[in-house]
């Protein structure tokens, strides 16, 4: 019904899921159906000198074994492709099963097929393989450094790009000229994903007709059958079906196209029986792509008033052994863009080295670049504070961009399309009891409490909705941003929505509906939404970077503009009107000016099914496509502020309080918006407090399980407190503009500002995250305490 | 080689012959299709496997079907009782505490057994009880207010 954008419609999705009946990846069984497990690199780097299957093969049970050669000597591609090119980018081949070199622990060697996944895991341990260690390099630093072991010839020096974006030398003039300056040496820890569903697939080849059907853990079904089309399998992709079932999380691991789904195909080609392939906890770890793994040297430039003049950044990005699906994009287009944040910033550069790692691959991660961008700036600005004297409010207030300086052109490409940022810091100041919290503090301190109070701000912006599909293709894209949706009407007047999204946990199912009902008057019970499939959907771009209201809402919307068209010039057929004075209002077409001349929305859609008297030349049927190509990115922003406790004894860190004031533009279902910040904010405090994915030096994932990297638990988090303000997308036609991602781009920094604040005292500056007790004790002892 | 078990689920009892290294929850995804009970991590620590073993919450992954001989197994396809959620289920609807739904089972099992000891709990106590299961879409803010729901309606 109209009126229904705005209100928490619970979900749909809900009544399978709560009863056990959703059906994820894992959960379908296909006659005949055999398990593949791959056998996996247990070294950083080394040679492969031999690789001896026999014993695996004739073990009971186990039907095929294959190496890196038999897919070599295939007719299929057998590699992964990257997805974003850039000027001067060396992207060494991928292969799906590596043949003469592994180059991280879990790169894949053969791979066992069996008539169950016990026996395939038994079998995958009598795989011999004869490696040769060769030095490796983790590090992000180090892997630059002269001498460093070397992972790819055409990349010398491991590096993959280097990259940059502003004006050097008017940022130079503009350090010149500076009453202050400020420099950090920061590192943004390296993540993994975790989505709870670890990665897998089921892949069926029929070899009579030659199709293939794959389920697949994906975030986007038909980018996984264009780049396993192109580049890893060489089948047409009229050929291919790739479904998303239900998937249990993503955070971007989902995204990219891996080896994985390209092996489980293969050996379902080879044996002509379906083969699924389901990761292990510990291996997921291994080979989702991780996210972040930056060393940044950033400086900032102000004048005496603390107005900024310049920024200037310099960043090593891991890219870990292979360029992933859109690696490149994310340390670049999507963190060099936004490092002018919420500020008016005259004079901008940004240089960033991608590096080869002998590491899992690093590619986008809830937020991708964003968050990197903002935990560089909102330091930044912290320490500018400090450096200037003024409050952490104040320095934030003098550089905002106004409200009314929008559409704003930043010195890094990007133009801010609107925004209200004193807005959002005033609601938080006024949520959180800012004054009364400084005050508090101030009270603590002099009475020298042992539990020290921290206080932590952060403003941040991000561009989401991707993507101009202009745009991205100057950049580098090897694919459009934009969305499709179908909308078919049925001839008694329901709906089925066929949307490019695919949803893993979002709700589009409810919102999308909710988007139909609204606009079309009718219930949301007859609006279905239908997602994740190839066979069923039109071409699209699938879910990550916030995108799916804003660019796959916006072609829902824009087909139901077609459909409204069609239907207005039956309406006024009917009514014998003219169609410009037809208006359609609460189900119905009425003509303007003669209340008693309408037609309702049912009687008008069965009349284009009947087709027995229809405008002349239009033809009968009610159904429209849209391919929405946006003109811009959106920018969400906010300000978020936070209280944390550390215990001067111990240095643990209590996060007391989390404030989220986020502005992501119209909200088509408040419930589930305040559910995917409360989910970003538990990623990004996970990352600022105990997330960290250690490799030692030679390679090894040291914290490869659930007991060494820490992933939030209920114990660990507070309730949050969120709000909104409500500042329009001014260029999509729902004014929406994502919030998938704004928790966790904001609250890294926020924590680590508060962190900050709290040790301050002590002469604390800057600390790099995740800020666990023993590093901040070492902070508060290092001086004797 | 196999070992026979005899396992009542969800109220049904069934009499297999089970490899003995059959894990629990490969016996009830694989020989019951009972698919609701998910797989997480295979090591116990992020509880999307959790069902009710005479009550109690049990991560299933670490179980061996063998060990469940004699037992009665709950999952999550056998908590809606004669086509009636059970009230965990639909706080979980109400407060939105569920995203991609994978922790879900799991985590509405744990919670059954942990209204069941403390049908009155704190949300520091639902904290401290749930700290077993991984979530990672909803931060667990609408998870905690789902089981508080759940118990001010007497969920026990």
């Amino acid at each position: 019904m109209s009126g229904v954008i705005g209100t928490s419609v619970k979900r749909r999705e809900d009544a399978a899921l709560l009863i056990g009946k959703g059906k994820y990846c894992d959960d379908f069984t296909l006659p005949n159906m055999t398990h593949a497990v791959i056998v996996r690199s247990p070294y950083g780097h080394a040679r492969i000198n031999s690789v001896l299957t026999t014993e695996a093969a004739e073990h009971p049970g186990v039907i095929a074994v294959f190496t890196g050669r038999d897919v070599v000597n295939s007719d299929i591609g057998g590699v992964v492709p990257t997805g974003w090119l850039l000027p001067g980018i060396k992207t060494p081949e991928h292969p799906i099963l590596a043949t003469d070199t592994v180059r991280y622990a879990g790169d894949g060697v053969a791979v066992v097929v069996a008539e169950d996944r016990y026996i395939a895991r038994d079998a995958a341990e009598l795989v011999e393989v004869d490696y040769e260690p060769l030095d490796a390099v983790t590090d992000v630093l180090a892997a630059v450094a002269d001498g460093a072991p070397q992972l790819f010839e055409e990349a010398p020096g491991n590096i993959s790009f280097d990259w940059d974006l502003g004006d050097a030398e008017a940022t130079a003039a503009a350090f010149d000229r500076a009453a202050h300056t400020v420099e950090v040496d920061l590192r943004n820890n390296r993540l993994i994903p975790h989505a709870v569903e670890p990665r897998g697939c089921l892949a069926s080849f029929d070899d009579t007709s030659g199709e293939l059907t794959l389920y697949v853990t994906t975030q986007n079904p038909h980018l996984h059958r264009l780049l396993m089309s192109l580049a890893s399998l060489n089948l047409p992709e009229h050929k291919m079906r790739i479904i998303a079932p239900e998937v249990g999380g993503g955070f971007g691991s989902k995204i990219h196209h891996y080896p994985d789904e390209a092996i489980a195909s293969f050996c379902s080609m080879q044996i002509g029986r379906p083969v699924k392939w389901i990761a292990t906890r510990s291996e997921t770890n291994l080979t989702d792509a991780h996210g972040r793994d930056h060393a940044s040297h950033a400086e900032i430039a102000l004048d005496a008033q603390g107005k900024i003049l310049g920024l200037r950044v310099k960043t090593h990005a891991a890219m870990g052994a292979y360029l992933s699906t859109f690696a490149p994009a994310v340390p670049t287009y999507l963190y060099g863009t936004l490092l002018s944040g919420q500020y008016d910033i005259p004079a901008i550069h940004v240089q960033t080295l991608g590096v080869f790692t002998n590491t899992s691959p690093v590619d986008a991660y809830r937020g991708a670049g964003r968050p990197e961008a903002t935990f560089v700036v909102e330091r930044l600005i912290d320490m500018a504070a400090d450096a200037t004297g003024l409050s952490v409010v104040e320095i934030r207030r003098r550089n905002f961009v106004s409200k009314d300086d929008f559409p704003y052109q930043t010195a890094v490409a990007l133009a801010y399309d609107s925004g209200n940022y004193d807005g959002a810091m005033d609601r938080a100041l006024e949520l959180s009891g800012y004054e009364a919290l400084r005050a508090e503090q101030k009270r603590r301190r002099e009475a020298g409490d042992t539990k020290l109070m921290g206080i932590g701000i952060s403003s941040f912006i991000e561009a989401c909705g991707l993507a101009p599909s202009q745009v991205v293709g100057a950049l580098g894209a090897q694919a459009g941003l934009y969305e499709s949706g179908k909308v078919r009407v049925h001839p008694t007047g329901s709906v089925t929505v066929y949307t490019g999204s695919s949803a893993h946990g979002q709700g589009h199912e409810t919102t999308f509906a909710q988007v139909v009902a609204d606009r079309l008057s009718i219930d949301v019970d007859q609006v279905e939404v239908v997602h994740g499939d190839t066979g069923e959907v039109p071409f699209g771009m699938g879910t990550y970077g916030s995108r799916s209201a804003a660019v796959g809402g916006s072609a829902i919307s824009t087909a139901l503009d077609k459909v409204i068209a069609k239907s207005r010039k039956i309406a006024a057929h009917m009514l014998e009107a003219s169609e410009d004075d037809v208006v359609f209002e609460d189900n119905a077409f009425h003509v303007r000016g003669v209340p008693s001349k309408s037609q309702g929305w049912g009687d008008v859609v069965l009349a284009a099914y009947l087709a027995h008297n229809l405008p002349e030349g239009l033809e009968p049927g009610l159904e429209e496509t849209s391919f929405y190509n946006p003109e811009n990115f959106t920018y969400p922003f906010g300000t978020h502020i936070c209280v944390v406790e550390i215990d001067s004894e111990t240095g643990a860190v209590e996060l007391q309080r989390y404030v989220a004031v986020d502005d992501v533009g119209n909200v088509i279902n408040p419930m589930i918006v305040d559910g995917q910040v409360h989910g970003g904010l538990a990623q990004g405090i996970g990352q600022a407090l105990w997330e960290h994915a250690v490799y030692s030096d030679d390679g090894q994932l040291l914290s490869g399980t659930l007991l060494d990297y820490a992933v939030p638990r209920a114990h660990n988090l507070p309730f949050f407190e969120t709000d909104r303000t409500v500042t329009p997308c001014p260029h999509n036609p729902l004014g929406v503009k994502g919030v998938g991602e704004a928790g966790s781009i904001a609250s890294p920094a926020t924590v680590t500002n508060a962190v900050v604040d709290a040790l301050s005292p002590y002469g604390v500056k800057h600390m790099d995250m995740p800020l666990t007790p023993e590093k901040i004790w070492r902070a508060i002892h290092r001086n004797g305490g | 080689m196999g070992q026979q078990v005899r396992i009542e689920v969800n109220g049904t009892t069934h009499e297999r012959e089970v490899d003995p290294r059959t894990l629990l929850v490969h016996f009830l995804r694989e020989d019951l299709a009972l698919t609701g009970t998910n797989v997480g991590c295979e090591t116990s620590l992020c509880g999307a496997c959790t069902v009710l073993i005479d009550g109690e919450a049990v991560k299933s992954c670490t179980q061996l079907a063998v060990q469940a001989d004699g037992t009665s197994v709950t999952t999550i396809e056998g908590l809606a009782q004669d086509g009636e959620l059970h009230p965990l289920q639909t706080a979980f609807h109400e407060e939105h505490g569920l995203q991609c739904g994978f922790c879900t089972p799991g985590m509405i099992l744990t919670a059954v057994d942990l209204l069941n000891d403390n049908p009155t709990p704190s949300a520091d106590e639902i904290r401290q009880g749930l700290k077993g299961n991984i979530c990672r879409c909803t931060g667990y803010h609408n998870i905690i207010k789902a089981v508080q729901r759940a118990a001010e309606g007497g969920a026990s």
